[in-house]
């Protein structure tokens, strides 16, 4: 594998790994944070995309850095939200693996 | 001026470094059991990131990943952690069941994995003719207070209805004193 940092096809490659593990994580865990882990590696995953792609191969070159910071923002945003959901399903359920909250599986 | 000897080097060392703490840390946060292992894993990961997005010249991201990521995200989830006891019991269901999902899901992630990177790495992307500015932390600020100030603004009124809403859903519940 060729290891020059002036490349993209490493860049691709590490954004292209970040979204198999956030998709591992995703499917194997067992807990609600855990699954919120994971998607912050997926949203990693995008960023690193934009980056590389906006370094390589963009007439101006601003603009994917200013879309990766709004993909920040909004995971900054979905993240208070979600561990907020996840505090109050604890304090309901005293658990917050996903095997156990169950009540809407008919 | 004269170049610091071994410069190439250790350029070449540090983006190594990065590399192999984005790729250690997003395996620690895929695998392990431990979910606090998995925070300190997603913040590995994000160190290594600011890295890689300083090698792919924009600093004021590297920044901002570091300061957001770890010092925001990261220290939320483990504020969650504290609170809400996450540690994964040990499995109910039989050895049987945990191997098939683990194999479905390696499958299924390895999958992705090779597909996304043989597109990446094979398709022949086209080179821009000529760049219009050149990507600086000036281009950044000028460009986010003209072409994107609409879109800034908003995105300061979604952060405010989050910061209320998660107030909000928190709160509901609660027992009183």
């Amino acid at each position: 594998m060729n290891l020059s940092y002036d490349k993209p096809e490493i860049y691709l490659a590490i954004a292209a790994f970040l979204l198999a593990a956030g998709i591992y994580g995703l499917i194997r865990r067992r807990t609600l944070i855990g699954m919120l882990i994971a998607g912050e590696l997926i949203f990693s995953a995008a960023s690193l995309n934009f980056v590389t792609m906006n370094r390589f191969f963009v007439t101006d070159p601003a603009v994917g850095q200013i879309f990766v910071l709004f993909i920040m923002a909004l995971a900054a945003a979905e993240v208070s939200i979600a561990l907020s959901i996840i505090i109050a399903v604890y304090r309901n359920y005293r658990s917050i693996g996903s095997k156990d909250l169950s009540e809407l599986n008919g | 001026m004269k170049e610091f000897p071994g410069s190439e080097y250790a350029v070449g060392f540090v983006f190594v470094v990065a590399v192999l703490a984005t790729i250690a840390g997003a395996s620690l946060a895929a695998l392990t059991t431990r979910i606090i292992r998995g925070v300190c894993g997603l913040m590995l990961c994000c160190v290594g990131l600011a890295g890689l997005y300083y090698f792919l010249h924009a600093p004021f991201l590297s920044l901002m990943e570091i300061l957001i990521y770890v010092g925001a995200i990261c220290v939320t989830i483990v504020f969650a952690v504290m609170l809400a006891e996450p540690d994964e019991a040990p499995a109910r269901e039989s050895r049987r069941a945990v191997l098939g999902w683990g194999a479905l899901a390696l499958a299924i992630s390895g999958a992705v994995f090779w597909g996304v990177a043989k597109l990446g790495m094979s398709h022949a992307w086209a080179k821009p003719a000529a760049a219009v500015n050149t990507g600086s932390v000036k281009d950044l600020g000028v460009a986010l207070l003209t072409t994107y100030s609409f879109a800034f603004e908003l995105i300061s009124l979604v952060l405010l209805v989050a910061i209320l809403g998660a107030l909000v859903v928190a709160r509901y519940g609660r027992t009183k004193p």
